[in-house]
């Protein structure tokens, strides 16, 4: 597969189409990279889908689309597979500490088709 | 300096009791010189748990260390004393003359040798020292039959040691009763058949005429009602008596039937002299137990640095396993108090016998007796001792609570002793975990409570829980917020329900999505049970880290790569492959401390191809990314070495090959040495088997790690078939048990019963679930697949190690530089230079 669209004329984020729905294991993420930027996209219920970086500021790799999904007190979540700092994914925020945040994306399906705004 | 006079201490005798004494002087003798005279050829050692000296390996008995002797300023003379002087002060020994200011007499008892025709017969012994044990251990090997004569407390620690010896053993009681002392006839009966069932034979109501002997030698028994029995070894255990003779032939006033009279504050009728343990009379009584002994001898320690302690008598309450029955009596359980009332329950089914003496009112617990089991012992005891008013009934405190109820647990004031050998209050407890020892080990190091004999080990766990509780700490087992199970109970409900998916068991036991606490738990516990390849679509997403990807993260999200070399035995073949691998994909290599060949930086597109490389030369997974069997690290053994005396690397390999990819709460990891200079570090690890010349000794429950534990052994001199079996037993039921991430050492420490009961499930077979065990692992082994083998011929698998899902690139966050002529993950500062920029905004 080949990256689509960059930007459009103003810079400002597109929607990019991804993958299928089907690509993403319920409950899993992937990694895909849009515009440049490594996104984690996440299935947390059959047609549920978030997008955050995939960049994990604790360790400093990308791996946060390798972590096991999961809900802490009602919030969908994904704990980074290095160290297991919790990150929620419609805000991007660190658990134990919001200040601390990941970078979040846009994201829906469409026709069984994966779209990431980024 | 101190310009005081110095003040000489000499202590008589370093048994149980003297060792306790110096113990409970030491750092408050500023001004004071101490002596102690030592009997016996060792210093103090555990006599209350002399017949584990028979046990293999031998414990370490040993209580008293002349290291710190030395440290608390106590000089040792390893010589008898001979005769006390006291106008002038100076107790004599065979070679020397030994001052005194004070004088402490710790002098125990002998065993009691009734006068019976042959007594002094070859084959004859006593029960009470090390010597007398290692005499009865080397008579033993010429003997077919043995007679305990005694069927109290001690006669049946004698009558299992010799059992243990391989001795048809009889016990002969003069009572109707074994254990009269403690034991009411009713609960005797029961003790009686249990002792039976294990091939004891039991004679009560029977008195011994002679001892009967050939050459000088024991041949057998007559009693007095004209039977006979043949036994070449007779052990007596007719009871102690108190060792008074110096202080008898020094003037001090004694019992009529012998014991140094004492008072209050332990005092003889000297009152520079004292008196504690087995040798001392209290108001006409002997203490026969080690508990009143230690509470004497901190009396007089007390007193001699200035406090003002008494001695008032003692509790004769005794909880013991005898024979692996329990046994306890406290209290008045003979029921003779005046106006007194009992009640019973036995049960006939599971062997048990329950008696409680109550007031007359029924309020009040004044004594008991038990049988069959003691899990309760604390509670009644503490009742007994506090004569605190029952809590709802005493019904409920006999009838055992119905599954899943709870039994009334009455709270426990704060003044009740918890440890009777340390004398360790409630409120002491209590206070050390407000003070941060939360835990058993912690409670043990700074209160003492449970470090004599251990049984109250449970109610200090159970104090240590209800005191977090009041603290307001969350003090549960369950798995995480998603399950309330801990994963003992979750193992049991997958088991037994047959769920094969996580979402079946959240859907029916579970609240939420999960989380990377119980995801990984349950699909570890799916892996044990069932063993599907554990990427199947509805198991992928579950996996911890590495499993997810069938290899081990490293920091900069890359991995490593371990291939499995069984026993760490490989061709010249294989190794050139393993370096061209890393050559073709510029891999980092080393060496591990479970003799294999790790590959690192293996990007996780790359890792379906290394694999493939692999699998083509013939290697398969490692599971070194599982929580699973790692390896069984082997030496050498008799195929080369000169001191080997069995394969070590065969049967490593042979293990190996059984327990891949066996999944567990931990990583487990063995050990196979073939003899005993251990060089693959058997002892340290999860299984350890050491060659012996007769067969192979397995040792259990070790690690190295954080916390470096010691295996211990769990079976001797076994063939290659029992000790596969006893492994098989062993792994199935540490699987079952344990809770997530424990390892076995852990998982042991905190095994109820400890190394004794895991004896019991995996050698005796005691909770009947071996064939179980060993027909889960059967089907373990029967279902074992590589992994990477079942990755590789799955194309929808594959996919999945692309690191995006939308284009074949690679992260160009992971950048290597060059070390020691290999690569490694660049460091941050380094990645500046070298990058030129970094995504990860």
């Amino acid at each position: 597969m080949t990256q689509l669209l960059t930007r459009d004329d103003n810079n400002q984020a597109v929607w990019v189409p991804v993958c299928e729905l089907n690509d993403i294991l319920l409950h899993a993420g992937v990694a895909a990279k849009v515009n440049g930027k490594q996104v984690a996209i996440f299935r947390v219920e059959e047609e549920v889908l978030y997008a955050i970086s995939n960049f994990d500021p604790f360790t400093k790799a990308n791996v946060l689309s390798r972590g096991i999904v999961g809900t802490r007190g009602g919030v969908y979540k994904v704990a980074s597979p290095l160290l297991k700092h919790s990150f929620n994914l419609q805000t991007g925020e660190y658990l134990d500490d919001p200040t601390i945040k990941v970078p979040t994306f846009e994201v829906r399906v469409e026709n069984g088709k994966v779209w990431v705004k980024g | 300096m101190s310009t005081q006079p110095t003040h000489r201490l000499l202590v008589i005798g370093n048994g149980m009791v003297g060792h306790k004494f110096l113990e409970a002087l030491q750092n408050k003798t500023h001004n004071m010189e101490v002596t102690v005279l030592c009997e016996e050829p060792r210093l103090a050692y555990d006599r209350v748990h002399l017949s584990s000296y028979f046990e293999k390996p031998r414990p370490d008995l040993a209580m008293g260390r002349i290291e710190d002797y030395q440290s608390w300023g106590v000089r040792v003379v390893m010589e008898k004393a001979t005769h006390i002087d006291r106008e002038n002060k100076t107790v004599h020994t065979g070679s020397r003359a030994l001052k005194y200011d004070t004088l402490v007499l710790a002098t125990g008892s002998y065993p009691f040798v009734p006068p019976i025709a042959g007594k002094e017969g070859q084959g004859c012994f006593v029960y009470r020292t090390i010597e007398d044990l290692e005499a009865i251990e080397g008579y033993a090997e010429q003997a077919t039959e043995g007679v305990v004569i005694g069927g109290g407390l001690l006669g049946l620690e004698a009558a299992g040691a010799l059992k243990a010896l391989g001795v048809k053993t009889h016990v002969v009681e003069f009572a109707p009763c074994l254990m009269p002392v403690q034991v009411d006839e009713q609960g005797g009966k029961l003790l009686k058949k249990k002792i039976e069932q294990m091939g004891i034979t039991v004679h009560t109501s029977t008195a011994t005429q002679s001892i009967d002997l050939l050459d000088g030698k024991v041949k057998g028994l007559t009693f007095a009602d004209g039977r006979s029995i043949e036994a070449q070894m007779v052990i007596f255990s007719a009871g102690i008596r108190p060792r008074d003779e110096l202080a008898r032939a020094s003037g001090l006033a004694v019992g009529e039937r012998g014991g140094i009279s004492i008072n209050e504050n332990c005092q003889t009728s000297d009152p520079s002299i004292y008196a504690i343990g087995e040798c001392a009379l209290y108001q006409g009584r002997i203490y026969g137990l080690v508990a009143p002994g230690y509470t004497m001898a901190r009396v007089v320690a007390d007193q001699l640095t200035g406090g003002e302690s008494q001695f008032t008598g003692a509790d004769m309450s005794t909880k013991l396993k005898l024979l692996g029955v329990d046994v306890g009596s406290f209290g008045d359980a003979f029921g003779q108090t005046s106006g007194s009332e009992e009640m019973f329950f036995t049960d006939p089914i599971k062997g048990t016998y329950k008696k409680l003496v109550l007031s007359s009112d029924g309020k009040k617990v004044l004594g008991g007796v038990l049988v069959g089991d003691t899990s309760d012992y604390s509670t009644l005891h503490s009742m007994f001792s506090t004569g605190m008013d029952i809590p709802g009934g005493a019904e409920h405190l006999l009838v055992p609570a119905p599954a899943g109820g709870t039994q009334i647990k009455a709270t426990l004031p704060l003044t009740a002793t918890v440890c009777s050998c340390e004398n360790v209050s409630k409120g002491t407890i209590c206070d050390a975990v407000a003070g941060g020892a939360q835990d058993i080990a912690s409670l043990k190091k700074c209160t003492k409570a449970g470090t004599g004999c251990g049984g109250c080990v449970p109610m200090v766990t159970d104090i240590l829980k209800e005191q977090l509780l009041a603290m307001g700490q969350e003090v549960n087992n369950h798995l995480c917020e998603h399950f309330s199970y801990s994963r003992q109970e979750l193992f049991d409900l997958i088991r037994i329900k047959e769920y094969r998916t996580f979402q079946d068991v959240l859907e029916h036991h579970g609240q939420g999505l999960g989380c990377e606490i119980c995801k990984p738990a349950v699909a570890s516990i799916l892996a044990s049970l069932y063993n599907e390849y554990i990427l199947k679509k509805e198991h992928a997403p579950l996996q911890d880290t590495n499993d997810r990807f069938l290899a081990n993260m490293q920091r900069d999200g890359t991995y490593s790569v371990v291939p499995r070399v069984a026993g760490g035995e490989i061709t010249p073949e294989k190794l050139i492959v393993l370096g061209e691998v890393a050559k073709k994909y510029n891999l980092y290599c080393k060496i591990t401390g479970g003799q294999r060949i790790d590959l690192f930086g293996a990007r996780q597109e790359q890792l379906p191809l290394i694999w493939a490389d692999l699998i083509a030369a013939g290697f398969e997974s490692g599971h070194a990314y599982g929580k699973s069997l790692r390896t069984v690290k082997t030496c050498v053994g008799e195929t080369w070495c000169r001191y080997g005396v069995q394969d070590s690397t065969a049967l490593g390999i042979k293990l190996e090959e059984r327990y891949k990819g066996l999944r567990a709460p931990h990583k487990l990891k063995g050990g196979v040495s073939g003899c005993t200079r251990e060089c693959a570090e058997a002892q340290g690890k999860d299984f350890g088997i050491i060659a012996t010349e007769k067969g192979w000794n397995l040792y259990v429950a070790g690690n190295g790690g954080m916390k470096p534990k010691h295996a211990q052994l769990l079976a001797a001199d076994l063939d290659e078939a029992t000790l596969v079996r006893y492994l098989d037993r062993f792994l199935m039921y540490y699987i079952r048990t344990a809770d997530r991430l424990q390892r076995t050492s852990v998982w042991l420490e905190k095994l109820e019963g400890g190394m004794e009961y895991l004896k019991k499930v995996v050698v005796e077979d005691s909770l009947g679930i071996g064939a179980e065990l060993e027909a889960a692992m059967e089907q373990h082994v029967g279902t074992y697949h590589c992994e990477w083998q079942a990755t590789l011929s799955n194309p929808e698998k594959m996919k999945h190690f692309r690191h995006f899902i939308n284009t074949d690139e690679s992260d160009d966050n992971v950048v290597m530089v060059e070390e020691r002529g290999q690569i490694r993950p660049a460091f941050d500062f380094e990645k500046a230079d070298l990058l030129p920029m970094i995504s990860g905004d």
